[in-house]
């Protein structure tokens, strides 16, 4: 097997809250994740908001500094890489934003957005810049002749797509997508989908994608990581964690998603409650608060992610489901 | 003068809204954000309105309630509230409708709570308006009953807290808590769940549907969400650029849909079934600008069936007529069985979805 692209080892981050009087207290926003990814493949990372899904991406861009772990990039640890250190590792490793609306800067041109990374990084492309920028604005639906309009004259989804072209200006090697279509209109919403895999075929893209629409993330994703207050609960390939996953929350999850193939109420598993606030997550397993399946070892013993009963996918649950889904 | 009565029996629809048409006068020129539409919603029935931004949806139901500011917008056609027409009527009467008789439940609850308040405050004040012999005490017993009602684990403790001291999920219970504070025979509910999680988003569905069967009220639910409407709608009413395009049962419109821009909605959304490997089929192009619709049919420059009658996608616009179905209505000038033989033989089949 060659050395994945990136590896994520008991990655942390922890805010620090400014307390009342009391110790400050701290948010464990993303509280020890693992995965990889390799060349070329999609990773879908999902789940409710406050479970760390972003402050993950962040982290591998390195817009945040993780409190602790270890990523490691082509076998380069950039955990803590300096400024300096970090230039060539951002040609390789590109970010695409959810709010299409506020990551273009309205008073900078279209041309001039998509020019930024090469200018930045020093880059000068043969044919020129301006032949570049045209050609990846092409690359990703739009006409090259819109080269000098601002981001104001654009729909949601075509400002979507600049923000796709500034993210390949560089010809990364990976790119986090945190949550790329939820801003967008249903039909708007499978456009950007369609480009999004069809540019990871083409240039063979490997993908961190984050979402927390299960059904964006199937059809775009060879492998899911499901995450829960800070930790991965379950991860593997997808058909398998569509099909039969294993731990109760991914069931829940999938469950909950209204379907408009199915008309009337569904049999929904229903959880209860709400998400526990991450400045104190509940001991042992964190979901154990809203399962229907929890027992004594839940609250006192922490359940590892490791395959389990013979499922191909890693697992953290002490009792896990069976079965393929209906 | 004379003020509205206060509830006429009636044994039709609850809401009956009659080719409305609500236009805003801009400076760029008017924007007739919703033209000519008809639909009616009754007691014990849900009305889901569907469509992408800019299709009118939540102008149609802002309409309803009466929230339009006068001075700038121009409202006709005719809204029936339990028998009371209610447009041009000044806007003392409709308030005294508001809150008792419909009421309206946001799509973001954190900034349709005041802040400054307690939810318990702001629940009360919606009661004592329209029971003015209230006391304090009957208004707060009342909060506290409503809050239980809707799934709040100890009412009356959580009364005195604020809005920034409930989750997301809690926020939108106490809102759907102050709509029913009076017993609203019509509850409008505006993207009600799209700004939470999908497992809160179950629970608020169901809690929805429950209130419904026991309150016996004529909902409105407005959402873009294909699969939400599904789930809790009894009749879909699709818009597109301020104008209805296809209607009927949620079986009609869903399972049998005549309209290519549903076709297209339907194909666009993806699913936890079918192949996985499928690419969508999104419907090409943008949503239309207000201001300058296409003209005849406004879905035209995203159908790919508009060629297949000559001009008239172009020229004439389409009526909103029944087919040979009772109660489905679509606005197409595709023929009926040609509607159908293209969705048997590219649409139900095709899509990633099915």
């Amino acid at each position: 097997m060659s050395e994945p692209l990136l590896r994520v080892e008991g990655l942390v981050k922890h805010f620090p809250v400014r307390g009342g009087w009391r110790t400050p207290a701290l948010v464990r926003a993303v509280d020890g994740v693992d995965f990889e990814v390799r060349a070329g493949e999609t990773l879908g990372l999902v789940g409710e908001s406050g479970c760390g899904k972003t402050t993950t991406g962040r982290m591998l861009v390195r817009l945040l500094e993780p409190s602790g772990g270890r990523i490691t990039f082509e076998g380069r640890d950039i955990t803590h890489a300096r400024r300096g250190a970090l230039r060539p590792l951002r040609q390789d490793l590109q970010i695409i934003f959810q709010d299409p609306f506020a990551s273009l800067n309205p008073r900078h041109t279209v041309g001039r957005i998509v020019a930024m990374p090469l200018q930045v990084n020093g880059i000068k492309p043969a044919g020129g810049v301006k032949a570049r920028v045209r050609e990846l604005l092409e690359l990703v639906g739009l006409n090259p002749e819109h080269y000098n309009r601002y981001p104001h004259e654009f729909s949601g989804g075509q400002r979507q797509r600049i923000g796709i072209a500034r993210a390949l200006a560089l010809q990364p090697k990976l790119i986090v997508a945190d949550e790329p279509v939820s801003a967008l209109d249903v039909s708007i919403q499978a456009q950007v989908i369609n480009l999004l895999r069809q540019l990871q075929r083409e240039l063979d893209l490997g993908f961190v994608f984050i979402a927390h629409d299960l059904a964006v993330v199937r059809h775009f994703c060879q492998r899911v990581a499901v995450m829960y207050l800070g930790k991965i609960v379950e991860v593997g390939d997808r058909d398998d964690i569509y099909a039969r996953p294993q731990h109760p929350y991914t069931r829940a999850l999938l469950s909950a998603i209204p379907d408009v193939n199915r008309l009337g109420p569904t049999g929904r598993i229903r959880l209860t409650g709400d998400v526990p606030t991450p400045l104190d997550p509940p001991s042992g397993c964190r979901f154990r608060t809203r399962c229907w399946k929890a027992q004594e070892i839940c609250a006192s013993t922490e359940p590892e992610l490791v395959p389990r009963d013979g499922g191909r996918q890693l697992t953290a649950c002490h009792f896990p489901e069976k079965g393929d889904l209906a | 003068m004379p003020g509205l009565p206060h509830q006429r029996v009636d044994d039709g629809p609850y809401l009956r809204v009659d080719d409305l048409k609500v236009r805003f006068d801009t400076p760029d020129g008017a924007v007739r954000a919703v033209d000519g539409v008809s639909f009616a919603v009754d007691r014990g029935r849900t009305l889901g309105i569907v469509g992408e931004s800019g299709s009118g949806k939540s102008v149609t139901s802002l309409a309803v309630l009466g929230l339009h500011d006068p001075r700038r917008t121009t409202v006709s056609g005719e809204i029936r509230v339990g028998g009371r027409d209610i447009v041009g009527r000044p806007e003392e009467e409709i308030r005294r409708l508001r809150g008792r008789d419909m009421a309206m439940i946001f799509q973001d609850p954190l900034s349709a709570l005041h802040p400054y308040y307690s939810v318990g405050r702001q629940i009360g004040e919606a009661y004592r308006i329209h029971h003015p012999d209230a006391s304090r005490r009957q208004a707060r017993q009342r909060s506290v009953d409503l809050l239980g009602r809707v799934g709040i684990p100890q009412p009356a403790k959580r009364i005195d807290q604020y809005p920034h001291e409930f989750s997301g999920g809690m926020r939108q219970r106490a809102m759907i808590a102050m709509a029913l504070v009076n017993d609203p025979d019509l509850l409008i509910a505006d993207e009600p769940t799209t700004a939470l999680d999908v497992t809160v988003q179950a629970q608020i569905l169901d809690l929805l549907a429950d209130l419904q069967a026991e309150f016996n009220s004529a909902i409105i639910l407005i959402t873009h969400d294909l699969g939400v409407v599904s789930q809790v709608a009894h009749e879909v009413l699709v818009m597109y650029g301020g104008r209805a395009v296809e209607h009927g049962s949620v079986e009609q419109v869903l399972r049998r849909p005549q309209h290519p821009y549903t076709w297209g909605l339907l194909a666009s959304v993806p699913s936890l079934r079918g192949a996985a490997d499928a690419d969508l089929v999104p419907i090409g192009g943008n949503p239309p600008s207000l201001i300058n619709l296409p003209p005849g049919c406004a879905f035209h420059p995203r159908c790919r069936y508009a060629d297949r009658n000559g001009d008239r996608s172009r020229t004439d616009v389409p009526q909103l007529r029944q087919v040979q179905e009772r109660g489905h209505l679509v606005a197409c000038h595709l023929a009926e069985p040609e509607r159908k033989r293209l969705y048997a033989e590219q649409i139900a089949t095709a899509g990633a979805d099915r």
